[in-house]
C-alpha cells in the first residue's frame, strides 16, 4: 500500500470513529396522525445494535400553550432526538411527559427531559424503582452503543385515571393493566386519538414479560366501546379502526388457550415451544422469538394449575 | 449444521476413543475439557438420535427449559447433561431403568453455552447430541428467591405432581414440582443446598428410574419423566443436607 493510500485509509477510519462518537442517529420523523397529534413510529423488530432500540412508537400532542410527550423511548439519545424532532414541528415548550408503562423501550429517554414533570401510574414508578437498573443493563447488552450515557430517571409525578387538562388540551387518562401491572392510555378528546401503549400491538407479536392475560383481555374488551378516530399502538402501524385491538385479543386468547391446553395434556415447556402457531399469526413480526419468550413467562403458572399438591408421607 | 449428518454417519460406524476425539459439531471451546472430564477413556460418538430441545435464547437465565431425548437408541443405561461453559457444568445424570430415555427439566445458565446430552448404551459407547443456548447470564450466581424468603422453609420438599396415562405413547408421563431453593453455592454468602437424588418406583417396588441432580437445576425443580408401565409411582428424593421427601402419585 502506498503512503497516500495508507493515509487515506487512516483518515477514513478516524472519520468513522468521529461519526460514531457523535452518537446513534435514530432518524426520527414525526408523523401527523391528527390535528396537533404526532407519532414517532419505530421498527417492528427486536432490540438490536442496528435499530438502537427504536422498536417503539412514541408521540406528542401540541396544546395551546405547550407540548405533551407520550413515552420517551429507549435511550438518552432517543429522548434528545425526540425533543429535536418535536422542535422541528413546533416551537411551543414541552410541558409534560407521560409514561405509558415501565418497559425499557418506553422510558429510558427520560433523561432528555430535565425539569419537566414526568408522570406515570404508581405501579410504573414502583417497577422502575425496583427493576430500572436491571432493565437498563439488559438494554445496554442488547442495544450497545446507542445506549451511551443512559441512566434511569424515575417519574416524578403520579398520573391517575380521569380527565387531564394540560396546555389547553383536554385529555383523558385511562388507567388499566394487563400488559404490565400499570398501563396508562392517553386519549385526546379533540382529535379522538388513543395512545394505547402496549395494550395494543399491530402486525407485531405482543410481548408478555409482565403480562396478566385475563386482565389484558378484559382491558381490550373495555376498548371496544371507545369511540376513537386514530389509535397509536405501542408497536406497529397507526390504525383508524379496531383491527389492532382485535388482532391483539386474538393472539392473546390463542396463547392463553394453547398454554392452558398444553398444560392439561401434560406437556413440558420444551414441547410447548415446538407447538405450531396458526397461519393467521404468521405475518406478525418477530413471532417465533416472542412466542418462545411468552412460553417462558406464562407457562409455569398454567402447568402449576395442573399439578396438585401431594400429601406428605414418611420415606420408607 | 449441514455437515452434521456426515459426521454422524462416520461416527456411528467408527466409535472414537478419547485419545482421538471426534470434532465437536458445536465448536465449543470447552469440548476437550468436557471430554476429558466426563468421557475419559470411553468411546464417544456424536449421534443425531440424541436430541436436546431448548429455546435458542434464555429468556430467564434462572429457568431455561430443556428436554433431552435418545428415542431410537436401544439400551440406554445412563444419560448425562452438561453445559460446557457453566461454572458448574454437570446438570444431571439419569438412569431410565424402566423408562424412555427422555427427560425434561429447567436449569440456571451463567452465560451462552452448549448444552449437551450424552446417552451411554450397553456397549459402553457415549452418544452425544446438543445445542447452543444464547444467554445474558448470571443465573448461577444469582441468589435463589427462596434464600431471601423464609416461607420456603416450611414448604421445603413439598411435592406437586401428576400422572398422565400412556394414551398410545407406550409410556405414562410423570410431572413433578418440588419446593427447594437449589442454591448453587456461587451466590455470595449462600452455601450450596440442592436436591441431589430422586428415585421413582412402581407399586411393586420396582425401580423405574434414578435421577441425580446438581446445582444448576432451577429452584423449585419441575421435571417430566416418561415411564414404562402404568399405575401409581412412588417418588423418593433427598438433598445434600439429608432432608428427604417422598410422595405417592396416583393416576
Amino acid at each position: 500500500m502506498s503512503r497516500w493510500r495508507w493515509l487515506a485509509a487512516l483518515a477514513a477510519a478516524v472519520a468513522s470513529t468521529l461519526a460514531s462518537a457523535a452518537g446513534f442517529d435514530y432518524q426520527l420523523q414525526p408523523r401527523k396522525v391528527a390535528d396537533g397529534v404526532y407519532a414517532l413510529i419505530g421498527k417492528t423488530e427486536n432490540f438490536s445494535r442496528e435499530n438502537g432500540g427504536n422498536i417503539v412508537n412514541t408521540g406528542f400532542i401540541i396544546g395551546r400553550d405547550g407540548v405533551i410527550v407520550i413515552d420517551s423511548g429507549p435511550s438518552k439519545a432517543y429522548g434528545e432526538q425526540q425533543r429535536a424532532a418535536i422542535a422541528r414541528v413546533t416551537d411551543k415548550p414541552i410541558v409534560q411527559l407521560l409514561l405509558t408503562h415501565a418497559h425499557p423501550d418506553h422510558v429510558f429517554g427520560n433523561q432528555a427531559y430535565p425539569g419537566i414533570p414526568i408522570a406515570s401510574l404508581p405501579a410504573t414508578a414502583v417497577t422502575l424503582t425496583q427493576s430500572g437498573d436491571a432493565l437498563l443493563g439488559n438494554l445496554y447488552r442488547l442495544v450497545g452503543d446507542a445506549m451511551r450515557d443512559t441512566e434511569v430517571r424515575l417519574p416524578n409525578a403520579a398520573a391517575a385515571d380521569g380527565a387531564f387538562s394540560m396546555a389547553g388540551r383536554k385529555l383523558r387518562l385511562m388507567a388499566a393493566r394487563g400488559h404490565t401491572d400499570g398501563d396508562l392510555m392517553v386519549f385526546d378528546e379533540a382529535s379522538r386519538t388513543l395512545f394505547a401503549g402496549d395494550l395494543v400491538f399491530f402486525e407485531r407479536t405482543p410481548t408478555t414479560p409482565n403480562a396478566d392475560l385475563p386482565h389484558w383481555l378484559s382491558t381490550l374488551d373495555s376498548l371496544d366501546s371507545l369511540d376513537f378516530a386514530v389509535l397509536v399502538p405501542g408497536h406497529g402501524p397507526v390504525l383508524h379502526d379496531h383491527a389492532g385491538i382485535a388482532q391483539t385479543r386474538d393472539y392473546l386468547r390463542w396463547l392463553r388457550d394453547g398454554l392452558q391446553g398444553a398444560a392439561r395434556r401434560g406437556l413440558d415447556m420444551p414441547e410447548v415451544l415446538q407447538l405450531p402457531v396458526p397461519e393467521r399469526f404468521q405475518q406478525l413480526a418477530v413471532l417465533k422469538t416472542e412466542y418462545e419468550r411468552s412460553v417462558t413467562h406464562l407457562y409455569p403458572a398454567y402447568e402449576l394449575d395442573t399439578l396438585p399438591t401431594i400429601p406428605r408421607s414418611k420415606p420408607k | 449444521m449441514s455437515k452434521l449428518p456426515l459426521i454422524v454417519v462416520l461416527s456411528i460406524s467408527l466409535p472414537v476413543f478419547a485419545a482421538e476425539l471426534p470434532a465437536d459439531p458445536l465448536n465449543s471451546p470447552a469440548w476437550s475439557t468436557i471430554a476429558g472430564r466426563y468421557f475419559k477413556g470411553q468411546p464417544v460418538v456424536f449421534d443425531a438420535r440424541v436430541k436436546v430441545t431448548a429455546p435458542a435464547s434464555a429468556e430467564d437465565p434462572l429457568d431455561v427449559p430443556v428436554q433431552i431425548s435418545a428415542e431410537g437408541l436401544a439400551d440406554v443405561q445412563e444419560m448425562l447433561v452438561v453445559a460446557d461453559l457453566n461454572p458448574i457444568q454437570k446438570i444431571l445424570s439419569y438412569e431410565p431403568l424402566h423408562a424412555a430415555p427422555s427427560l425434561a427439566f429447567r436449569f440456571k445458565v451463567e452465560q451462552s453455552t452448549p448444552i449437551r446430552a450424552a446417552a451411554r448404551t450397553r456397549d459402553g459407547v457415549w452418544h452425544l447430541g446438543g445445542v447452543w443456548l444464547s444467554a445474558a447470564g448470571g443465573g448461577c450466581t444469582t441468589p435463589s428467591y427462596g434464600s431471601a424468603d423464609p416461607v420456603w422453609q416450611t414448604r421445603l420438599n413439598e411435592v406437586r405432581g401428576r400422572l398422565w396415562p400412556a394414551d398410545g405413547r407406550g409410556t405414562q408421563r410423570l410431572r413433578l414440582r418440588v419446593i427447594h431453593p437449589m442454591d448453587t453455592g456461587l451466590a455470595n454468602g449462600i452455601p450450596a443446598f440442592y436436591i441431589d437424588r430422586i428415585v421413582l418406583s412402581d407399586a411393586k417396588g420396582l425401580t423405574l428410574a434414578r435421577l441425580n441432580t446438581f446445582e444448576p437445576i432451577s429452584e423449585n425443580p419441575v421435571l417430566s419423566f416418561d415411564l414404562n408401565g402404568s399405575g401409581a409411582v412412588r417418588v423418593v428424593g433427598g438433598d445434600i443436607q439429608g432432608n428427604q421427601f417422598s410422595a405417592e402419585i396416583t393416576p
